[in-house]
């Protein structure tokens, strides 16, 4: 440790010794794990009308639009979230920060029967919006949660409060010290949690599959599509659509990356 | 310390080891979900008798379209037995069931049920007849027929049901599509589908009988009706070609006809495939009951009913989107 601190002044000696090495195992783990398989399933890809048809683009348009609104709440109440926990001190908030992770813990399916439970016909909130378009968005907002929050909550800890306080002293008001001052700084973090938040919900099947009825063209969602032309013996189909799925999510990551990379200019 | 004591276990384990390499046979079951239950008092049972005496089983239950594709990518198995016969003909095409499977007494098959109207307290709409769910207003649950090979035994007994009440097979194409537009959820297998109605979605949930009577033994408020015309279900049962205990596993097979084994699948909810095991228990006759052939054959209406791309369901699935 003592070593490597010193050596912190000078950036090139933070490069790892062997950096051939470390690139090399990096590419076959990630190979390994994720190019070799996404490979094989484009490999597997045949049946182009299977995404084409009319059911797999209303699927497919109702994931998009339903990952990205997720996506920009969990931004909003992410931040939130993250900025209560990290700023505030009330009683519980040990609990309320394990509570964050739970949707990950629980297995989607029985999320989506407590969904189910509380927001459905028998709901005792008196809330229904089971098996509408609500309910996806619903069920997702639940299994995406951590994501922003947990993206957040480190760079917030780390902010100096000694810049809002001078901020503070030059005379802005709260509203543009968060806007100028702590937005600048959160804001990749925030897009990092928005990224996540966003794959998971194109992916997502066992948290919507129960809550939304599964109707085509209605509240039929691009996953459970898959696996419907999986289950009827189309798998050449269903990696069709897969391939599809991933690259737009690919795109949408690609331009966040983007935009992340943008905000970041000055710090580079 | 921890040295000692891992010799020791060694020392005390490997006998015991070599032993029960000796004298067990391990089956493995490979099976689809709802029979769990079943098999869980079956297995026991079977290993009391002096064929199953020596024999340990593994189990994996699944949806069985899932369990099917498993296997027909490697995993092992002994015994197949899933929910309906094209999952065990999609083995027989990759070699992996001999192709006369089902040249038996019983066809292959190894317990029954039939297609019911799970409806709410009191049957407050009055559906009896597949006529009944097009009255107005009428909200219909089935599982996705694409997503839950099983739901496929639903939409054959509604066709069906209509070829029973005099339509032609044209006008009983015609009756499924109208009776899909009283469909107001379609979950992705018969469990969630239970689920989705106790929920309080929909007026009416198809359903398998045996699905109905287990949940009714769960405690859970299940009211159903049997119409008149439905289909006979039929769950089928191979020994695997690849097997390596295959003796063995026919001897499980056997058991599973006899009429004790048969006796346990009824108290679990399923219709038995011999008489005289159904003492005490209720399952209706039904004088319009068909099976499969009567609407043509799995192989004739997998094709024509259930082809992702040009089947009669992918169509009407297709034009409720119009």
């Amino acid at each position: 440790m003592a070593a490597s601190a010193e050596a912190l002044p000078a950036p090139k000696a933070r490069r790892s010794a062997a950096p051939g090495l470390a690139i090399g195992l990096s590419t076959l783990y990630l190979s390994l794990i994720v190019l070799l398989p996404l490979a094989a399933l484009a490999w597997r890809a045949h049946g182009w009308d299977a995404i084409t048809s009319p059911q797999a683009v209303s699927a497919l348009k109702l994931t998009v639009v339903a990952s990205l609104v997720v996506a920009l709440i969990n931004a909003v109440a992410g931040t939130a979230i993250a900025w209560t926990l990290v700023r505030d001190r009330f009683f519980g908030q040990g609990f309320v920060n394990a509570l964050v992770d739970l949707p990950f813990a629980l297995p989607t399916i029985v999320a989506g029967l407590t969904l189910l439970a509380l927001y459905g016909p028998k709901s005792p909130a008196g809330i229904n919006v089971a098996f509408t378009r609500w309910a996806i968005l619903l069920a997702l907002l639940f299994v995406t949660l951590p994501f922003v929050v947990r993206t957040v909550q480190p760079v917030l800890l780390e902010l100096d409060t000694e810049m809002e306080d001078a901020a503070a002293s030059l005379g802005a008001s709260r509203a543009a010290t968060f806007r100028r001052v702590i937005l600048p700084n959160i804001f990749p973090a925030i897009l990092s949690g928005v990224a996540l938040a966003f794959a998971r919900a194109i992916g997502e099947f066992g948290a919507v599959v129960l809550i939304s009825g599964n109707l085509p063209f209605k509240t039929e969602v691009v996953s459970v599509y898959v696996f419907g032309r999986i289950e009827s013996g189309d798998s050449g189909g269903a990696a069709a659509a897969s391939v599809v799925i991933l690259v737009l999510s690919f795109g949408v990551l690609l331009a966040i990356g983007g935009v992340r990379r943008w905000a970041t200019r000055h710090d580079r | 310390m921890r040295r000692i004591s891992l010799t020791l276990i060694l020392i005390l384990a490997f006998p015991a080891l070599a032993a029960g390499a000796a004298r067990d046979t391990k089956l493995s079951l490979v099976a689809y979900s709802t029979p769990r239950e079943a098999y869980g008092q079956l297995i026991p049972a079977f290993q009391k008798t002096a064929a199953g005496k020596d024999l340990s089983f593994s189990q994996s239950y699944g949806a069985s379209g899932e369990q099917s594709r498993a296997v027909a990518s490697g995993l092992d198995a002994d015994i197949v037995a899933f929910s309906l016969a094209p999952d065990i003909t999609s083995l027989v095409q990759k070699k992996l069931v001999a192709k006369n499977w089902a040249n038996d007494k019983w066809h292959g098959m190894v317990t029954r049920s039939v297609v019911v109207f799970v409806v709410r307290d009191g049957n407050p709409k009055k559906l009896k007849t597949w006529t009944d769910l097009l009255k107005p207003g009428v909200q219909i649950v089935t599982p996705n027929p694409f997503t839950s090979g099983g739901a496929r035994w639903n939409v054959m007994a509604a066709y069906g049901g209509a070829l029973r009440a005099g339509k032609t097979p044209k006008q009983a194409e015609t009756y499924l599509a109208q009776m899909w537009k009283h469909v107001v959820a379609q979950p992705a297998s018969a469990r969630e589908g239970l689920q989705t109605f106790l929920a309080g979605r929909g007026d009416v949930f198809l359903a398998y009988e045996n699905e109905a009577l287990f949940a009714q033994q769960k405690g859970q408020p299940v009211q159903f009706v049997i119409p008149k015309a439905t289909i006979l279900i039929e769950n089928p049962i191979a020994v695997t070609s690849t097997s390596t205990h295959k003796s063995q596993a026919q001897a499980f097979v056997k058991y599973l006809r006899t009429k004790p084994a048969q006796r346990i699948f009824a108290q679990n909810g399923y219709r038995p495939v011999i008489k005289g095991v159904t003492q005490g228990l209720n399952f209706p006759n039904r004088p319009q009951l068909f099976t499969i052939k009567y609407v043509g054959g799995w192989a004739k209406v997998e094709k024509k009913f259930f082809d992702p791309r040009t089947g009669v369901m992918a169509k009407i699935q297709a034009s409720s989107g119009g």
